[in-house]
Parts: structure tokens; C-alpha cells; sequence
């Protein structure tokens, strides 16, 4: 009797085990402060951001950024920003991914999520806005 | 039965390890869901709270 209860037991443990295995995989842990500081920044600065995306000024990168690619469509009075702008923005990007790896345990995890979100911005980027097609060039959505 | 207990313990011992090792390959499916969640809340895709503040806000004006 008490040989079974145990045998029981032990398959129990291992389906609990199994069960808890298919959760971790079934989402990223991304809710951390430091995750959710990066995030409302970026936030923010697509408020600035995004009218250089609907111009061409600034468009998405293939590989998880933004780049500076028409400074003609840039008001002059804003000239001198936009390059602190998108330089912080690609730092955002770069900490976000890395800490994105780093909360789930697994820094090295880091470039591949970046290589999805590159994939991800682009996906969901708006009509008129410029990307990087797989080859480096340019493309207008 | 002691050395059953031992078994079982060692069974979810392994089990633990191989939790670690099997998880080495990257969750592209998990990855894709986590970049959506925070692009939407980046680029504002989903708006459900904003579109409640200016209509509180404009009876008060007048």
C-alpha cells in the first residue's frame, strides 16, 4: 500500500515537474522594473520619434534598431536633436534587449531577441514607414 | 521501499536537469509574443485607457 502511495508520489512530482517545464516555456519573463523603466522611456520618445518615421527621417533597421537615413527631412530646428534622439533610442533598444535575455536567465539568449524584435518592428510598423529589407536597403512600407 | 523513495528522488533530480538543458535552445514562439507586448505598448497600438481622459476633461470646461 504505502509502496504505491509513494510510486504515486513520484509520478506526481514528475508530471508537476513536466507541467512546470511547459509553462517556462510557454512565455518570456519580461515584467521586470528594469524592463518597464526601458519601455515607458521608449514610450516617450515616440512621441518625438514618430513623425521622422512617417517622413523617411528615420527608419527601422534589420537588425533591431533605428537609423538616420534622410536628415533633408528633418526640420532644421531640430537638426541638432535627432541624433541624441535616435542614439538614445538604440541605447534603449540595445539595454531592452539585454535585459530581456538577462530576466529570463539567459544572457545569451540575447541576439536572438533582438533578431525577433527586428522582425517584430518591422511587422508592426505603420504604411509609408522606412525599413531595411533582408539585403540592407531601404524599403518603404 | 526506502530505495524506492531514492529512485523517485532521483528520477526528479534528472528531471530538474533536464529541464536546464532541454530549455538551451531558443523559444522563438515565446520571444515573438514577449516583442509584440512591448511594441504595442511602445508604439501605442492598443489604446484603451487615453480615449477616457479628454471626455471626463471637456464637461468640466464648460
Amino acid at each position: 500500500m504505502r509502496t504505491t502511495n509513494i510510486a504515486r508520489c513520484g509520478w506526481l512530482t514528475l508530471l508537476l515537474l513536466l507541467a512546470g517545464h511547459a509553462l517556462a516555456q510557454a512565455n518570456l519573463e519580461v515584467n521586470t522594473p528594469a524592463i518597464a523603466a526601458l519601455q515607458g522611456s521608449m514610450q516617450t520618445r515616440f512621441t518625438v520619434l514618430a513623425p521622422f518615421y512617417g517622413n523617411g527621417a528615420v527608419g527601422l533597421t534589420r537588425d533591431g534598431f533605428v537609423e538616420l537615413r534622410d536628415v533633408n527631412a528633418v526640420p532644421l530646428a531640430q537638426r541638432q536633436q535627432i541624433n541624441g534622439i535616435v542614439a538614445a533610442e538604440n541605447q534603449d533598444r540595445t539595454a531592452l534587449y539585454r535585459e530581456i535575455a538577462r530576466a529570463n536567465g539567459k544572457p545569451e539568449w540575447e541576439n536572438d531577441i533582438r533578431a525577433t524584435f527586428a522582425q517584430r518592428w518591422i511587422n508592426k510598423a505603420q504604411g509609408g514607414w522606412y525599413f531595411q529589407n533582408n539585403a540592407g536597403a531601404w524599403t518603404r512600407k | 521501499m526506502r530505495s524506492l523513495t531514492v529512485y523517485a528522488g532521483l528520477a526528479s533530480a534528472l528531471l530538474l536537469q533536464g529541464c536546464v538543458t532541454i530549455n538551451i535552445y531558443f523559444p522563438a514562439a515565446a520571444a515573438e509574443k514577449a516583442a509584440d507586448k512591448i511594441i504595442d505598448e511602445v508604439w501605442q497600438l492598443k489604446k484603451s485607457i487615453e480615449p477616457a481622459a479628454p471626455s471626463s476633461t471637456s464637461p468640466q470646461a464648460k
